[in-house]
């Protein structure tokens, strides 16, 4: 028992030092002036703390554009895949109909199709349309989730088909059923489906990277990533301070709704 | 209801593998009208070489992810299986660097890593290591990004692995424990049968992620040095948006798409009979 437990607790340690520190000297280093950084300067708390980095960062990068062009695209994109997932949901759970076991095999098969292994056909696609560089573009690949299907599938199959029927006899018609009994019922479906595909789309370089060509529709990862691209040399502080402003934002969802993201992470696995 | 539903997933996943098939037998630079070539793009990728380099490279890569990633997410959710403020926000911590952005996590780690003013390279510098390229030398940058890509994930199969730590019965280890079961001998005998399940699922998702692996490439190497971080979806990238080859590009699509349908299948075979787990 001994043994086994100073193990624990030695990799419990080393887990805090392994995952906290990179953040804190991230802080850290956003916080310098350049002087600090080209000294190689390892003292953890800088000697003349400054936010002039943050300053900069601001003077250069069109940060609250690139913020909303972000939360714009995430927000649709996640409304979007809930709009769709409800009544394609529905459908695949509760009604009987021709082609339902093909059309919920397309769903699963999709759920295996990564935007990696159709990033260059959907980009020649959207070219055709000459929609690259658009807002659209950013959010019409996204606009249905498989797995966001498969999740409200998962859901309304819980919900008693008794409930369906006690509506039906009162004439509720399907949409009123959807939109009034069984959203309501699903929502925590939706909710860890909204966060989950925020967050992904928040953080999303890939896509926003190959589907932009300018600075109008520019996502901040992909802002922040180009910004260190453009050379920014040894002013490692400026990167920092990006990052910061980078990360915050995901790092306070997080915290916020931890409990529901991780249950929503360990739910998708089950 | 499902309409429009089935018309937006054929248009963004199922046409484009079909588009990817015919692109690739064509030489077509975006800006001129294709050409039809046949087979050739294919066989160019095999006869240089290129197509076994790619897959090789990725292998490797995916390999260190995977066993790194799990090992090391199995060996935490071990020790932090246990109530207590301190250990939930280690927990949190680790997890945490799965929900951050790939760029940050790159960003954070180049210049940790960085070769003249990094604290690492202080570190590597203070222990007589001397200058250690971890992006520069061509022979240890695949497995720097391995290993930042491991820092980024582990937080993933540890709660994947702490979810199937709950499905071990409390009063089975007892009773072990009673007959005189040792920590080790618990965790051979009781906790890893159970697990198998989780581990086999944990180890085929991230096999299949770290074939994805692009975000981590591109931002911290660009491939480089020499081709060492050339991984295969950064490769394809680099042949439609460097080289204008969308043919060649196509075909790497249509291998890509090919491995991972296998990779899939692995998936879904070692899965079976797990009671809807997927």
């Amino acid at each position: 028992m001994r043994p086994a437990r100073a193990v624990a607790n030695l990799l419990t340690l080393l887990a805090a030092g392994l995952w906290l520190f990179p953040y804190l000297w991230m802080v850290s280093t956003s916080l310098r002036p350049l002087s600090e950084i080209v000294a190689g300067e390892l003292s953890f708390w800088p000697r003349a703390p400054t936010v002039e980095a943050y300053r900069e960062v601001a003077r250069t990068l069109p940060l609250l554009r690139q913020l909303a062009v972000t939360s714009a695209a995430a927000v649709a994109i996640a409304l979007s895949q809930i709009a769709f997932a409800l009544p394609a949901g529905y459908a695949l759970a509760k009604l009987e109909f021709t082609g339902r076991r093909l059309v919920f095999g397309l769903v699963l098969a999709c759920l295996l199709i990564p935007g990696q292994a159709t990033f260059v056909p959907v980009f020649t696609l959207l070219a055709r349309a000459r929609l690259v560089n658009t807002f659209p573009a950013l959010v019409l690949p996204f606009a249905v989730s498989a797995f966001g299907t498969f999740l409200v599938r998962q859901a309304m199959l819980a919900v008693p088909d008794s409930v369906l029927e006690a509506a039906r006899l009162d004439g509720a018609g399907e949409i009123t059923i959807l939109t009034r009994i069984l959203a309501p019922m699903v929502r925590p479906t939706l909710v860890s489906l909204f966060l989950l595909s925020f967050v992904f789309h928040w953080n999303d370089y890939f896509w926003p990277l190959v589907a932009t060509t300018d600075d109008t529709w520019r996502t901040l990862p992909l802002g922040v990533a180009l910004f260190r691209e453009q050379g920014t040399g040894v002013r490692w502080h400026l990167v920092m301070a990006a990052n910061v402003i980078l990360s915050l934002p995901a790092l306070a969802l997080f915290s916020v709704a931890q409990r529901h993201l991780l249950r929503a992470v360990a739910g998708s696995v089950k | 209801m499902l309409g429009p539903s089935v018309l937006v997933l054929a248009t963004f996943f199922v046409a484009p593998l079909a588009l990817a098939v015919r692109d690739s037998l064509t030489s077509w630079d975006l800006l001129s009208p294709p050409v039809y070539v046949g087979l050739a793009n294919y066989a160019r990728l095999v006869a240089s070489g290129e197509l076994a380099a790619l897959v090789g490279r990725t292998l490797q890569f995916a390999l260190v992810v995977v066993s790194l990633s799990m090992s090391l997410g199995l060996a935490l959710a071990l020790a932090l299986n246990r109530p207590g403020r301190l250990v939930a926000f280690v927990r949190s911590a680790v997890f945490s660097a799965y929900v951050v952005s790939w760029v940050s996590v790159a960003l954070l780690w180049m210049w940790l890593l960085d070769a003249d003013q990094g604290v690492f390279a202080a570190g590597a510098r203070a222990l007589g290591l001397g200058r250690v390229g971890f992006l520069t030398d061509p022979g240890v940058a695949r497995l720097t990004l391995a290993v930042v890509t491991v820092w980024k994930i582990t937080g993933f199969s540890m709660v994947v692995f702490l979810v199937g730590l709950q499905d071990v019965p409390r009063d089975l280890l007892e009773a072990a424990s009673l007959d005189g079961a040792g920590a080790w001998a618990r965790f051979r005998h009781v906790t890893w049968p159970l697990l198998r399940p989780t581990a086999a699922f944990v180890g085929t998702t991230s096999l299949i992620a770290s074939f994805q692996a692009f975000d981590v490439v591109r931002v911290m190497t660009q491939g480089g040095p020499v081709k060492a971080t050339t991984l295969l979806v950064y490769a394809i990238y680099e042949q439609v948006f460097l080289d204008l080859r969308v043919g060649r590009a196509s075909a790497l699509t249509v291998v890509f798409f090919a491995l991972l349908s296998g990779l899939s299948m692995l998936q879904l075979w070692l899965m079976r009979g797990r009671g809807g787990r997927a």
